[in-house]
């Protein structure tokens, strides 16, 4: 049984935003130093690192160069490559060597410098493609958010919710990125990038890191971590196919990693009282929203309209900000504000929250894990 | 910047061949019928070597479509705005194209029929509303 045996202990972040001059080993030192003192450990006490590998600069033996400038030389020391869905498929691997007994004390860790160093990966040619004129991680979005506007009359009312929806909580999170408020109108009159996506459609590009300290409750209780956060459930499902090739473009195997993240807690979207969607582009929180089952399958628009899914509605999304306001960062920042919110020291706190929901994804929907965190 | 062409190799020659002949070409696999593009070594269902070429009828549909109001790349400046569609074959391969069609008047499940352009040196496979002339 994994429910409740294993705990986020502590976690840290640096600035979102612009960074110039800090390298991503750099920035991931930050962060975990910021998440050992959140957690009021000492480093020695670590014995495992698990590192998302950097999306603009992949470099080999990655986790080996991170943990040199930890000073450290862990049990397990790995990087992960599953784009943003490692971010919590790394505490979950964490978790499985903990209860094997391969490590004790795991560090899980992101740091990404994009928009002071490159951004090509996010422009570059997709495959033998670009005579076709097919570039960017955008596009790829944007062929998933039309064929859901095709299937079912999505409209964009629904993908403006969202959006209006993250930048209402970003603007009031002092350290989120951009902090200027959307209305639909706005949101509506921007030109298009690549239709049907327009800007505030899309995720920011951000400098930053993020980072989380992962244990067994037993050794946080030992430790004499004050704040630990139970994880109750986990799930992760890939779709893998390139978006081109994929039989269905309107749900992917989310579904999957959400079911198996529900038998852990022993809950159902019911159960859930604030919600963390990836929200990289608007299109995958509406289909993360029918895939987990929140709603059937197309009527995310309804679930998303009329305030529902900002603070103080039914279910509120993103509440620092999400991808699209706090940070670009791939993901971790998202499992830090449900650790808040269910430490009950959120920004935009939302009242009584028992169980809190965290979605990563990759690639163009290509990867996919689900984290459920409650006391 | 010059635009990135095709990498042709021994694997996608007979591809890349078919164009220049002005058919479209896919894999199917001879030991468990499976059908698909790109090319690949070994069958993605059987996990078997040895597929063969074999030439599309040329029709299909559209599957979905974007437009670009953004140039990734100096080449594509003067086109904008234009559009990349997935197509799927009548007989089940998907590809990358562009549809020869006002963006207006593309829709999910638009009937299309092959026609082979050159554009950038190259012969490629881009698809025009069945019916159109
Ligand atoms: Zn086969």
């Amino acid at each position: 049984m994994m429910r409740g045996k294993f705990v986020i202990a502590g976690v840290g972040h640096t600035a979102f935003g612009t960074l110039p001059g800090r390298s991503t080993v750099s920035l991931n030192v930050e962060a975990c130093r910021r998440a050992l003192e959140d957690a009021g450990i000492e480093k020695r006490a670590v014995d495992g690192v698990f590192v998302k590998t950097p999306t603009s600069a992949r470099e080999i033996l990655y986790g080996q160069t991170l943990s040199e400038a930890l000073g450290l030389q862990p049990r397990i020391g790995i990087a992960l490559d599953q784009g943003g869905a490692a971010n919590m498929s790394g505490i979950a691997f964490a978790c499985l060597a903990i209860e094997a007994g391969m490590c004790e004390v795991a560090l899980v860790c992101y740091a990404d410098n994009p928009r002071s160093g490159s951004r090509a990966t996010y422009a570059r040619p997709r495959g033998d493609d670009a005579a076709f004129g097919w570039f960017s991680t955008a596009a790829g979005y944007a062929m998933i958010h039309r064929r859901h506007v095709a299937e079912h009359g999505t409209p964009e009312a629904a993908f403006g919710a969202v959006a209006v929806a993250a930048r209402r909580h970003g603007a009031a999170n002092p350290n989120a990125q951009l902090r200027k408020p959307l209305t639909l109108d706005g949101y509506v009159a921007a030109a298009p990038l690549v239709a049907p996506l327009r800007r505030d459609d899309c995720a920011l590009i951000s400098d930053g890191a993020a980072a989380l300290v992962v244990m067994s409750a037993r050794r946080a209780r030992e430790l004499g971590v004050k704040a630990a956060v139970p994880i109750l459930g986990m799930g992760q499902a890939h779709t893998s196919w390139e978006v081109t090739q994929r039989p269905c473009l309107t749900s992917t195997r989310a579904k999957d990693a959400a079911r198996d993240a529900f038998a852990m807690a022993g809950l159902g979207p019911a159960d859930i009282q604030v919600a963390q969607i990836y929200d990289c582009f608007t299109i995958t929180v509406l289909m993360t929203l029918e895939d987990y089952g929140f709603c059937p399958p197309g009527q995310a628009e309804g679930f998303v309209r009329e305030g529902r899914i900002e603070h103080g509605g039914d279910l509120p999304l993103n509440t620092a900000g999400g991808l699209l306001s706090e940070t670009g960062m791939p993901g971790l920042q998202l499992v830090i504000e449900a650790v808040r919110q269910v430490r009950g020291t959120a920004t935009l706190q939302v009242p009584g929250v028992r169980h809190a929901l965290v979605s990563n994804q990759g690639g163009t929907m290509h990867t996919h894990a689900t984290l459920i965190l409650g006391g | 910047m010059t635009l990135p062409t095709p990498e042709v190799t021994p694997l996608n020659e007979a591809y890349w061949a078919g164009l220049a002949a002005g058919e479209l070409r896919f894999q199917h696999c001879p030991h468990c019928g499976h059908r698909w593009l790109p090319a690949r070594r070994e069958c993605p269902a059987c996990l078997r070597e040895g597929a063969a070429w074999e030439k599309a009828a040329g029709t299909g549909q559209v599957i979905s479509w974007v437009v670009y109001h953004t140039a990734y790349h100096d080449a594509f400046r003067d086109r904008l705005p234009y559009n990349v569609a997935i197509v799927e074959l009548d007989e089940g391969p998907r590809l990358i194209t562009n549809i020869l069609a006002p963006h207006e008047s593309i829709a999910a499940g638009m009937r299309v029929r092959l026609e082979v352009q050159s554009d950038f040196g190259v012969n490629l496979p881009r698809f025009a509303p069945v019916g159109a002339a």
